[in-house]
C-alpha cells in the first residue's frame, strides 16, 4: 500500500476534512459576539471571534440589517483595547460590514484618533478604513491629515492615504484634486510603492489635462522609476501621449527612446509592458517594431508558462488587423488591391507579419507546449502568419494536438484553418484532408458545424476543392447525429451534386437517408433526389424508381414531396426534359422572407381568388436587436432562416387601398416604421408612417387622444412644406371624431416627381375642434373650440426609396448583375470614432440590407468590406460594396462600388452618399 | 467610556446599510493603471478557504461560486505547482498556482499586464508561505485564516495592488501581535513571524 509521502503532525490525523469552523453556525456566533461587551475584554477572544465572522461573511453568508448593526455596535466597543493585533481585526471587520452613514460617525472620532496615532500601523490602516467607509461631509474635516500622511514618511502610511484618494477621487474629485502638490512631492519619493501609487493618483487627477500628463511623463522618463510597477505606469502614459500627439504631430514619435530603452529593464514585467506597447502604436515602422518583437521573442522559449503566454498573446494580438484582411479578401485579389490603396497609410498592418514571422520557428514548439491556452494561441498565431511552404508541417502538428483540447478551441482551429486555405488555394488538399479527419471524430454540435460550414465554404471558393469536398459530407451524413447538419448538407448537395462530371455517385449516399433517417432529413434526401433527377437528364429513370419507393413513406410531408416531384418533373415513365419554369417552381430561390409569406397566408381570405405569392412584401423588416445574434466576421456556410417580427407591410397595404383617393397612385412601393412625433405621455399620442409610391408620398399620422375629459373632431395634420420644395400637398383626410383613447388616422398626400429621390423635412401642426366632456354621463359639449398643437417635424430621406431585400449569395448576384452600369468612387468621411461607426452610418444613410453578417466588425480592425443589398423605388435591385480603411489619425476613407440594373440609380446612390 | 452614550440612541439610529461599495474597475475604464479583479484560495476540492472580490463582474454570491467552480474545473487538472500557470478564462486572464492541497488565483481583466498580475499571485503565495511557515495546506491555512485575511488585505485595496513583496506583505501582517511601541526595524521579520504564529497557535481555537 501507498503511504502518504509527508507524515501529518499528531493532532487531527485521523479526520481527513479537519477544521476548525467544523460545524460553525452564524447563530452561534452572533451570539459569542457578546464578549466584546465584556468590561474586561480579552482580546485573544475577540480576535478568535471577529475571525469567525470574516470566515462566515467571505463563506457567503449574509448578516441581516439588524444583526450587522448589532455586529458593528459591538465591534465599536473593541477600540478600548490597545492590543494591535486585535485592532487590525477591528479594522478588518469594519470594511467587511461597510456600514451606514450613521454608524460611521460613531467610529469617527476612534479612527480619526488612530489616524493621529504615534504607531504607523494605525495610522496607514485608520486612513484606509475611514476612506472606504466616509461619505463627502466627514472627507473635509480629515482632509488635512490626509494631505499629511500623503507625505508622511513612513511608506506604508503615505501608500494607504494615495490609495484611498485614488478611490476619493471617484467621489470627490474636488476635494482630492487639491492635493496636487502633495501627490507631486510623493512622485518623488524613494519608496517603490509610494512612487507607484503616487503616479497613478497624479495622472488620474490630471488625466483630462494632456499637456500636464505629457510633461509629467517628461520629466519621469528622465530619471528613473523605482519600482519594475512605476516603471510599467510610466509606459503606458507614455504611450497615452504618443497615440493623442498622433494627430498633431508628424515626424519623431516622442518617448519612442524611452519606450525601446525599457526593452533593457531587468524587470521582465517592463520589459513586456514596454514590447506590448510598441506593438500597439500605430504607424511604427520596421525598424522601430524590430526591438519589441525580439524580446517578446525571447520570452518565447521561457520556462515560465507566464511568459511563454503573454508573449504568444501580445503577438497574436499584433496581426489582428492583417489576419482579418487576408481572411475577407483572399477570394478577391482585385478586391485586396484596392485594400491595399486604402491601408497604405498604415504600415503597421503590412510591416507587422514580416516581423512576426521571424518568431514562428520560435512559436512551432510552443504547439505541443503542456498549457493548453499557449498552445492554442501559438497555432492560432501560426495559422494567421504562416507561410505556403509551412502549412504541410503545421497541419501534421496540429493533427496530433487536435484531440486533446476543448471543443471551443477546436473551433478556433478550424476557423483559422479555413481563412488559411482561402489565402493559400493551392493547399487545399491537405487543409481538406484535415477537415475531414477531425470531420469524423467525437465532438459537438457546434463544432461539428465550424467544420461543416469550413469545406462548404472551401467548395464554394475553390473549384477544384468540390468533388472531394462533396464526397467527404456525403460520407459525414452517413453518421450523423444532428438533423439540423444533415438536411443543411442534403440541400447542398442537391444544389452541387448535379454540377459535378459524375452526379451518380452521389445518389447512394442520399438515397440510403430515405431508409435510415428521422422523417426531417428523409424529406430533405427526397428533395435531393427531385433535385439530381431534375437536372441531370441522364439519371432521371433511376431517381423516377428510388422516388417512387417513397411514396408510400410513413411520414405525410415526405409522402407529399414525393408526389409532387414526381408529378411535375414527368415521373409517369416518360423521360422528358424538365423545363426552366418546373425547375425554378421546384427549387429556384424563394426570395421572399418567409415572415412576409407567413403574415401574408394568415391574412388571406379563402375566396375565389387564388393566393398570389406575388403580392407578398420582399422587404425584410429589420429584426429587433435582443434577438439578433452576432455572427461574427465569419461568413456563415450554411445561412441561417431569418426570422423577423410579423410584417405589417401587408395590413398598410390593405389600409390605403380601402381609401379610394390613394388608389390611382399605383402600387404601395414601401412603408416605412413609424415614426414618433410627440413625447411620451403627453396630451395627444402622435407618430406618422411614410408610405412611399411613384410619384407619391402619403403621410399617416396615428393619433391617439390620451384625455378622458375631450372629445377631438376634425382632426387633421397641417403640414409645412417651406423645407420640402419637391413636394405638394394633394390631400389631406381628416379624422372626424377622436375619442379618448381610441387611436385613429388621418392623411396627408403629397406629389413628387417621378425618378427623382426628393427628400426634405415636413413639420407638422395638429389641429382639431376639442369638446368638453362630462366624466360622469361620458356626454360631449355641443360647442366644440378650435385649437392646435405642435408636433416634431418630420424628415423624408433617401434611405425611404429603399427596400432592405437581402440576397442569399452576394457573390452570385453581384457577377450576374454585371458591371453595365457599374460605378465606382472613393470618399473620405473625416474623423470617426471607430470603423463601426463610420459603417453603420453608411448602411443607415443607404437604408439597405447587409449581406453575410458584414455589417459586424471585429474591434479594432483597420479596414473592412460591407456588402449591401436593396431595392430601389421602381423596383431597380442594388448592389453595393462598401470597402473601409481607417487611418491612425482616425479618419476613415471608403470606396463604394455600386452595381445596379438602372445607370440613373447607381448614380443617386453615389449622390445619397456624397450629400449624407 | 465614550462609547457609552451612544448606545443609548442606538433604537433611533436609522440604519441604512449602504450596499454601494464603489467597485473599482467599472469606474476605470481604460488601462491607466494594473487592476486586480479577484484573489482566490480554495482548497483540493474547489471549496472556498479565502476570496476576496474587488470587482462587480460577479455581483452575487452565486455568481462567485459558479466562477470558482468552473475555474477549478479547468485548471484542477493542470500542474501548477512548480511554475505559476495561466489561462484565459471568461474574457479574463487568471495565473494559478497550486501547493499541496491549497489553490492560488488572481484574476484580472483581459488586457492587463499578465507579468503584473503574475508578481501580486507570487506575492500572495510566498507571504502565505512564509506565515504558514513549512506547513502550507489547507488545514494550516484555516487555522491561521486571521492571518491569510490580513494578508489579503496587504495585497490589494479594492483592485489596487497595495504591494507585491513577500516579505514586506508577510512582516506587515505579522506585525499585528507584538508590542505596537516596538519600532518594526528592530525585529526581524523572522521574529516576527515566530511571534505572531506562536500567539496565534496558542490563541485560536483553543
Amino acid at each position: 500500500m501507498a503511504q502518504p509521502l509527508v507524515k501529518k503532525d499528531d493532532d487531527h490525523d485521523d479526520e481527513a476534512d479537519y477544521s476548525p469552523f467544523l460545524g460553525i453556525e452564524k447563530g452561534a456566533v452572533l451570539q459569542e459576539v457578546r464578549v466584546f461587551n465584556d468590561p474586561q475584554l480579552d482580546p485573544r477572544r475577540c480576535s478568535q471571534v471577529i475571525t469567525k465572522l470574516l470566515y462566515l461573511l467571505n463563506q457567503g453568508d449574509s448578516f441581516s440589517k439588524n444583526e450587522a448593526t448589532e455586529v458593528f455596535f459591538s465591534v465599536t466597543k473593541l477600540f478600548q483595547s490597545k492590543d494591535l493585533g486585535l485592532r487590525r481585526m477591528v479594522y478588518l471587520i469594519i470594511k467587511e460590514l461597510s456600514p451606514s452613514a450613521d454608524e460611521v460617525i460613531i467610529v469617527t472620532s476612534s479612527l480619526m484618533k488612530d489616524m493621529n496615532s504615534k504607531t504607523d500601523m494605525y495610522r496607514a490602516n485608520a486612513i484606509r478604513v475611514l476612506c472606504r467607509i466616509t461619505d463627502g461631509t466627514l472627507l473635509t474635516q480629515i482632509e488635512r491629515y490626509l494631505k499629511q500622511a500623503i507625505v508622511d514618511k513612513n511608506p506604508v502610511v503615505a501608500s494607504a492615504a494615495l490609495v484611498s484618494g485614488i478611490h476619493l477621487l471617484q467621489t470627490n474629485p474636488e476635494i482630492v484634486k487639491r492635493w496636487s502638490n502633495e501627490v507631486q512631492e510623493a512622485v518623488q519619493s524613494r519608496a517603490a510603492l509610494v512612487q507607484f501609487h503616487a503616479l497613478a493618483l497624479l495622472q488620474q487627477i490630471r488625466q483630462n489635462d494632456r499637456l500636464a500628463v505629457s510633461k509629467l511623463v517628461t520629466s519621469l522618463t528622465k530619471g528613473t522609476a523605482r519600482s519594475p510597477l512605476a516603471q510599467c505606469l510610466l509606459i503606458r502614459y507614455a504611450s497615452q501621449v504618443i497615440r493623442e500627439s498622433a494627430n498633431t504631430q508628424t515626424g519623431d514619435r516622442p518617448f519612442y527612446d524611452f519606450l525601446e530603452s525599457c526593452l533593457r529593464h531587468k524587470a521582465e514585467m517592463v520589459v513586456f509592458e514596454a514590447a506590448r506597447a510598441i506593438t500597439e502604436l500605430s504607424g511604427v515602422t520596421n525598424r522601430e517594431l524590430t526591438p519589441a518583437i525580439t524580446a517578446l521573442q525571447l520570452f518565447l522559449s521561457s520556462s515560465k508558462p507566464v511568459l511563454r503566454f503573454a508573449a504568444v498573446r501580445a503577438l497574436n494580438k499584433g496581426v489582428g488587423c492583417i489576419d482579418l484582411l487576408v481572411f475577407q479578401n483572399a477570394q478577391e485579389s482585385d478586391l485586396v488591391m484596392g485594400l491595399l490603396e486604402l491601408v497604405y497609410f498604415d504600415p503597421v498592418a503590412m510591416t507587422h507579419p514580416m516581423a512576426v514571422t521571424n518568431c514562428n520557428i520560435d512559436m512551432e514548439s510552443l504547439i505541443s507546449d503542456q498549457n493548453r491556452s499557449i498552445a492554442t494561441l501559438a497555432i492560432t498565431t501560426l495559422l494567421k502568419t504562416g507561410n505556403e511552404s509551412s502549412v504541410d508541417r503545421l497541419m501534421k502538428q496540429i493533427t496530433n494536438f487536435m484531440s486533446d483540447i476543448a471543443d471551443e478551441f477546436k473551433i478556433v482551429v478550424v476557423e483559422a484553418i479555413r481563412s488559411l486555405c482561402l489565402k493559400f488555394p493551392l493547399k487545399y488538399r491537405s487543409l481538406m484532408n484535415f477537415l475531414s479527419n477531425i470531420l469524423r471524430e467525437e465532438g459537438g454540435f457546434d463544432y461539428k458545424k465550424a467544420i461543416v460550414d469550413s469545406i462548404v465554404i472551401l467548395i464554394r471558393d475553390i473549384p477544384e476543392a468540390k468533388e472531394s469536398g462533396l464526397l467527404q459530407l456525403c460520407e459525414f451524413i452517413e453518421d450523423c447525429e444532428f438533423t439540423y447538419l444533415s438536411t443543411q448538407i442534403l440541400h447542398f448537395l442537391g444544389n452541387e451534386g448535379p454540377k459535378t462530371t459524375d452526379p451518380s455517385k452521389y445518389i447512394r449516399y442520399i438515397y440510403n437517408r430515405v431508409h435510415l433517417e428521422n422523417a426531417t432529413v428523409r424529406a430533405a434526401a427526397v428533395s435531393t433526389l427531385a433535385k439530381f433527377g431534375a437536372m441531370v437528364d441522364a439519371l432521371k429513370p433511376q431517381i423516377f424508381v428510388l422516388l417512387r419507393r417513397c411514396v408510400l413513406d410513413s411520414d405525410d410531408e415526405v409522402r407529399d414531396r414525393t408526389t409532387l416531384y414526381l408529378n411535375t418533373l414527368g415521373g409517369d415513365g416518360e423521360v422528358v426534359e424538365t423545363d426552366k419554369e418546373t425547375k425554378t417552381l421546384l427549387f429556384g430561390a424563394l426570395d421572399i422572407p418567409l415572415v412576409n409569406l407567413e403574415t401574408s397566408l394568415k391574412n388571406y381570405e379563402p375566396s375565389e381568388e387564388p393566393f398570389d405569392i406575388d403580392s407578398v412584401s420582399k422587404e425584410v423588416k429589420s429584426q429587433p436587436l435582443a434577438e439578433k445574434k452576432a455572427p461574427g466576421k465569419k461568413p456563415t456556410g450554411l445561412g441561417a432562416p431569418l426570422a423577423g417580427p410579423p410584417s405589417t407591410v401587408d395590413a398598410y397595404e390593405r389600409l390605403l387601398s380601402s381609401i379610394p383617393e390613394f388608389l390611382d397612385f399605383g402600387k404601395l412601393f414601401k412603408s416605412s416604421a413609424p415614426v414618433e412625433l410627440t413625447e411620451a405621455e403627453t396630451e395627444y399620442a402622435v407618430n406618422v408612417v411614410k408610405h412611399i409610391f411613384d410619384r407619391h408620398v402619403v403621410f399617416q399620422y396615428n393619433c391617439t387622444n390620451t384625455i378622458p375629459e375631450q372629445l377631438l373632431e376634425n382632426v387633421s395634420v397641417i403640414v409645412d412644406l417651406s423645407e420640402a420644395d419637391d413636394f405638394a400637398e394633394v390631400l389631406s383626410k381628416p379624422v372626424r371624431s377622436l375619442p379618448y383613447d381610441t387611436p385613429g388616422q388621418t392623411f396627408v398626400a403629397f406629389e413628387k416627381p417621378e425618378g427623382i429621390t426628393a427628400v426634405g423635412k415636413f413639420s407638422n401642426t395638429l389641429r382639431f375642434i376639442v369638446k368638453e366632456v362630462d366624466p360622469t354621463t361620458g356626454e360631449a359639449e355641443e360647442d366644440g373650440v378650435e385649437d392646435e398643437y405642435q408636433l416634431e417635424d418630420l424628415e423624408v430621406v433617401a434611405a425611404d426609396y429603399m427596400m432592405k431585400v437581402g440576397v442569399s449569395n452576394f457573390r452570385n448576384a453581384w457577377e450576374s448583375m454585371g458591371d453595365d452600369f457599374e460605378h465606382v468612387d472613393e470618399y473620405g468621411l473625416g474623423p470617426r470614432e471607430n470603423l463601426a461607426e463610420a459603417v453603420s452610418a453608411v448602411i443607415n444613410l443607404l437604408g439597405m440590407q447587409p449581406c453575410e453578417g458584414t455589417e459586424v466588425i471585429a474591434t479594432n480592425s483597420r479596414s473592412h468590406t460591407c456588402l449591401l443589398s436593396g431595392v430601389f423605388l421602381g423596383n431597380v435591385r442594388v448592389l453595393v460594396r462598401l470597402q473601409f480603411g481607417i487611418d491612425g489619425s482616425r479618419d476613415v476613407a471608403m470606396k463604394l462600388a455600386v452595381r445596379s440594373e438602372d445607370e440613373a440609380v447607381s448614380d443617386t446612390i453615389h449622390e445619397i452618399v456624397s450629400s449624407g | 467610556m465614550e462609547l457609552e452614550p451612544l448606545n443609548d440612541r442606538f433604537d433611533l439610529l436609522v440604519t441604512k446599510r449602504s450596499v454601494e461599495v464603489l467597485s473599482f474597475v467599472e469606474i476605470w475604464h481604460g488601462d491607466s493603471f494594473p487592476v486586480v479583479k479577484n484573489i482566490l484560495l480554495l482548497d483540493s476540492e474547489g471549496k472556498r478557504v479565502a476570496v476576496k472580490y474587488y470587482s462587480d463582474d460577479w455581483p452575487t454570491n452565486t455568481a462567485k461560486l459558479a466562477f470558482e467552480k468552473s475555474l477549478f474545473a479547468k485548471t484542477m487538472k493542470s500542474n501548477a505547482r512548480t511554475e505559476a500557470e495561466i489561462t484565459m478564462f471568461d474574457s479574463n486572464i487568471v495565473l494559478y498556482k497550486f501547493v499541496q492541497d491549497l489553490h492560488f488565483y488572481v484574476t484580472g481583466g483581459e488586457d492587463e499586464n499578465e507579468l503584473i498580475l503574475a508578481a501580486v499571485l507570487q506575492g500572495f503565495f510566498d507571504s502565505i508561505s512564509l506565515l504558514l511557515r513549512s506547513n502550507v495546506d489547507k488545514r494550516e491555512a484555516l487555522e491561521n485564516l486571521d492571518l491569510i485575511f490580513l494578508c489579503l488585505d496587504e495585497i490589494v485595496e479594492r483592485g489596487m495592488i497595495l504591494e507585491t513583496d513577500a516579505n514586506v506583505i508577510a512582516g506587515k501582517v505579522a506585525v499585528n501581535s507584538m508590542d505596537p511601541s516596538a519600532p518594526l526595524s528592530e525585529q526581524t521579520i523572522g521574529q516576527a513571524l515566530a511571534t505572531a504564529r506562536e500567539h496565534l497557535t496558542r490563541t485560536l481555537f483553543q
